[in-house]
C-alpha cells in the first residue's frame, strides 16, 4: 500500500507539472460563480435562455454558431426551452433550402433540424464586413481559448480607454484581457442593451456572465450528462476497487507475501 | 516448464488440443510461475494492454462516424461530440486514453530502468518494447493531426518538416509524405489510414513482447533469477490477476476523473480551431508526451543534427542492454546507480518542461543542458558505473528478503553474495 501512495503521488505531481496552460499570460481574469463547475456543476437553466437572448440580439449579428441546430434549444441539459419556444425561435429565421423541383432555391421559415443560421454567407463576406477581421464562429469558442470561460468572461468586460503610451488603429480597440491588448471587436455590451423577459437587470456583468454560460453550453452541449456519468462511474470504481482490495488481500493471505 | 505435461480432462478438449493446443496455452497463462516479490510498478504491463485494448475499441467506434476529409474532419469530430449517442464519451475516453497509455508505458520504461528489467536474458523483450514505444508516438502524432484543428495541421506541418533536414533527399521525402506540396487533404487521409493500422501491429508486437516474456519469466525488484516454479514464484492465476486487477481499478479511477472532470485539460484549446493554412499559432507544441523529445529537438541549432538527437534519444535505449555494464540488475543493490536514475528521472521532466516553454533565453540554455545530460547518462555514467560501482551483496532467493518481512534487505546485506 505504501508503494501505491507513492505511485499516485507521482502521478499527480506529473500532471501538476505538466498543467501547461501556454495562454496563462500574467493577467488575472476576472471570477464568478460558475453553477457548472464541480462535481454535481449544472447550468443555470435562466441564466443559459438569457444568455441564447444575448447572443441571437447582439452576438449573432457577426458571429456563427453553425455547429449548432435549434432543435437543440430544446433538448435536456441545455436552455430547455419547450418545443413550442424552440419551434417559434427556429421560424423566426429565413433559411435557403433547395432546389425545388423547378431547380430554384427558395426561402422558408427556420425548423427545429437546421443549423443555426449564419450571419455571413462565407468567411470571406464576414472578412469584408469586418474590416478584414473574422469574428471566430462560436460553437466551440470557449474550449478554443486558453483562459476557456474566464477569459470570454472577462474580455467583454475589458474594454478601457488605451493607455497613452499604446496608438490604436481605426477600428481596432483597447482589451486589457485580449492577447496583445489590441482587438478589432467593438465592446460589444453596454448596460440595458437587451431587455430580459424575466425582469433580471441587464448590466453588462450580467449579460458577460449569461452569454458565457452559454456559450460554455454550446461548446459543451452534454456537460450535465458528463458530471453525472462521471460521479457514478467514479463511485463504481472506488466501491468496486474496495471489494477487490479485500479480495486480493484473502487470496494473498495464502502465500506468506505482502500485497 | 510444467504446462508441457498439461492434459485437458475432457475427451473433446483432448481432441481439441491435440490439434491446436489453445488450452495448453491458456494453462501456460494461468500457471505461468511469477516472482512473488512484484511490486505495483509492475502492474503497469496489465494496465497498457487495457489502455490498447480501449484505444483499440474507441477508436473503431470513433471511425464508424469520423470523415477523413479536410473539410469535413474538424465538423465530425463536433458531429461525434453532439449528435453521436455518447459520442462525447467515447471521444474523451479515446483523447484521454492517448495520454493514460503514454503515462502508463512511462511508468513501465523507468520501472524498467530502476531494476535492470532490459538485461540479459530479456534484451528482446527491451527491444520490442522500444518498437512499441516508436509506434505508439507515430500512432499518438497522427490521431492528433485527425481532429484538423490548428495545433493538428502545425502540428503535423513542424513534425513532417523534420524530413527535410535529410541531406539531398529531404525536401522530395516531405513532398512524398504529404502527397502534395503542403500538408492537405491527402495527408489526413493516409495519416487516417496509419492512424487505423498502427495499434493492430502494436497488438502483433505486444503479443511477442509477452511471449519473450514467458521465456526467461519476470525480473523481480531483487533483480535476481528465481527458480521456476518454486517457494519464491506464485502461479500467475489468481494472484497476480487479482493484483494487476485492483492497480488497474485505481488507474482508471484517475482516468475517469480525467475523462469526466477535465477532459481538455491536457490537450491544446488551439486545437478547438479549426485547421487554417493562413494562419499559425503563437507557439506550436506537442502533445505533454513527446516533449521532452521536442526539447532534445529545439535545443540543437543545427536541424538535421537536431533530428539526429532526437531520434537519438530513443534509439540509445534499444542499445541499453549493452551500455549497461553492470551484472546486477536491481538498482536497490546499486547505491550510485540509484542516485543517477533519480537523476535521470528529473532531468527527462526537466526536459518536458522546457519543451513546453519558447526555446529562448534560460529555458534554451536548460534544454541544452539537460539534453546533454540525457546523452551523458546513458553513453558515459552507465558503462563507467558498472566497472566502479561497488554494489551491496544480492540475496541468493527472494524468500529471503521476503520472509524477513521487508524489502530494504537489511538483513540479506550481512549474507554472503555469489556475485562479489
Amino acid at each position: 500500500m505504501k508503494n501505491l501512495f507513492k505511485l499516485l503521488s507521482i502521478i499527480i505531481l506529473i500532471f501538476a507539472s505538466n498543467s501547461y496552460s501556454f495562454a496563462a499570460e500574467k493577467v488575472e481574469y476576472l471570477k464568478t460563480d460558475w453553477s457548472f463547475k464541480g462535481l454535481f456543476g449544472k447550468f443555470d437553466r435562466a441564466s443559459l435562455q438569457r444568455g441564447y437572448q444575448v447572443y441571437t440580439e447582439v452576438c449573432a449579428s457577426c458571429h456563427s454558431m453553425k455547429y449548432l441546430s435549434y432543435r437543440n434549444l430544446a433538448e435536456p441539459g441545455g436552455p430547455e426551452f419547450s418545443e413550442a419556444q424552440a419551434k417559434a425561435i427556429a421560424a423566426s429565421f429565413e433559411v435557403t433550402d433547395g432546389p425545388n423541383s423547378d431547380g430554384e432555391m427558395f426561402t422558408r421559415p427556420g425548423k427545429l433540424s437546421d443549423k443555426f443560421v449564419m450571419p455571413y454567407d462565407n468567411v470571406k463576406a464576414a472578412q469584408a464586413a469586418n474590416g478584414g477581421a473574422y469574428p471566430p464562429d462560436m460553437s466551440v469558442l470557449v474550449k478554443a481559448r486558453g483562459g476557456g470561460v474566464d477569459y470570454i468572461y472577462s474580455l467583454l468586460q475589458g474594454y478601457e480607454e488605451a493607455p497613452s503610451n499604446v496608438s490604436l488603429d481605426d477600428g481596432v480597440y483597447y482589451n486589457k484581457y485580449m492577447y496583445g491588448n489590441k482587438i478589432r471587436m467593438a465592446a460589444p455590451l453596454s448596460d440595458g442593451l437587451v431587455e430580459y423577459g424575466d425582469g433580471t437587470n441587464a448590466t453588462v456583468e450580467q449579460m458577460s456572465k449569461d452569454v458565457t454560460t452559454f456559450l460554455m453550453w454550446s461548446a459543451e452541449p452534454h456537460l450535465e450528462a458528463r458530471h453525472q456519468m462521471g460521479f457514478k462511474a467514479i463511485v463504481y470504481l472506488i466501491i468496486l476497487t474496495v471489494l477487490v482490495y479485500f479480495s486480493m488481500k484473502k487470496i494473498w493471505s495464502r502465500v506468506e507475501s505482502e500485497v | 516448464m510444467s504446462d508441457h505435461d498439461y492434459r485437458p480432462k475432457s475427451k473433446v478438449g483432448q481432441w481439441f488440443n491435440d490439434r491446436l493446443p489453445l488450452l495448453t496455452l491458456a494453462n501456460h497463462l494461468t500457471d505461468y510461475p511469477t516472482p512473488k516479490n512484484l511490486n505495483y510498478w509492475w502492474t503497469f504491463g496489465g494496465i497498457l494492454t487495457f489502455c490498447l485494448i480501449t484505444q483499440i475499441i474507441t477508436g473503431l467506434t470513433l471511425a464508424m462516424h469520423y470523415i477523413a476529409h479536410a473539410d469535413m474532419a474538424f465538423e465530425s469530430v463536433e458531429h461525434i461530440m453532439r449528435d453521436v449517442n455518447y459520442g462525447w464519451l467515447i471521444r474523451y475516453i479515446h483523447a484521454n486514453g492517448a495520454s493514460m497509455f503514454f503515462l502508463a508505458v512511462y511508468i513501465h520504461i523507468f520501472r524498467s530502468l530502476f531494476y535492470g528489467s532490459y538485461k540479459a536474458p530479456r534484451e528482446i523483450i527491451w527491444i520490442i518494447g522500444i518498437i512499441i514505444y516508436l509506434l505508439m508516438m507515430a500512432a499518438a502524432f497522427m490521431g492528433y493531426v485527425l481532429p484538423w484543428g490548428q495545433m493538428s495541421f502545425w502540428g503535423a506541418t513542424v513534425i513532417t518538416n523534420l524530413f527535410s533536414a535529410i541531406p539531398f533527399v529531404g525536401e522530395g521525402i516531405v513532398t512524398w509524405l504529404w502527397g502534395g506540396y503542403s500538408v492537405d487533404n491527402p495527408t489526413l487521409t493516409r495519416f487516417f489510414t496509419l492512424h487505423y493500422l498502427i495499434p493492430f501491429l502494436i497488438l502483433g508486437l505486444v503479443v511477442l513482447h509477452i511471449w519473450a516474456l514467458h521465456v526467461p519469466g519476470n525480473n523481480n525488484p531483487v533483480g535476481i533469477d528465481v527458480k521456476k516454479p518454486s517457494k519464491d514464484t506464485v502461479p500467475f492465476h489468481p494472484y497476480i490477476v487479482i493484483k494487476d486487477g485492483f492497480a488497474l481499478l485505481m488507474f482508471m479511477i484517475v482516468f475517469a476523473f480525467f475523462v469526466f472532470y477535465a477532459p481538455n485539460i491536457l490537450g491544446h484549446a488551439d486545437n478547438y480551431i479549426e485547421a487554417n493554412p493562413m494562419v499559425t499559432p503563437a507557439h506550436i507544441v506537442p502533445e505533454w508526451y513527446l516533449l521532452p523529445f521536442y526539447a532534445i529537438l529545439r535545443s540543437v541549432p543545427d536541424k538535421l543534427l537536431g533530428v539526429v538527437a532526437m531520434l537519438s534519444a530513443i534509439l540509445i535505449l534499444a542499445v541499453l542492454p549493452w551500455l549497461d555494464t553492470s551484472k546486477i540488475r536491481s538498482a536497490v543493490f546499486r547505491p550510485l546507480y540509484k542516485q543517477f536514475y533519480w537523476i535521470l528521472v528529473a532531468d527527462v521532466l526537466i526536459l518536458g518542461y522546457v519543451g513546453a516553454m519558447p526555446a529562448e533565453g534560460l529555458y534554451l540554455l536548460i534544454a541544452r543542458v539537460a539534453t546533454a545530460y540525457y546523452f551523458l547518462h546513458f553513453l558515459v555514467i552507465l558503462p563507467v558505473l558498472g566497472f566502479k560501482e561497488k554494489t551491496l551483496p544480492v540475496p541468493l532467493s527472494i524468500t529471503e528478503p521476503v520472509l524477513g518481512g521487508s524489502t530494504n534487505l537489511a538483513a540479506a546485506r550481512n549474507k554472503e553474495s555469489k556475485i562479489e
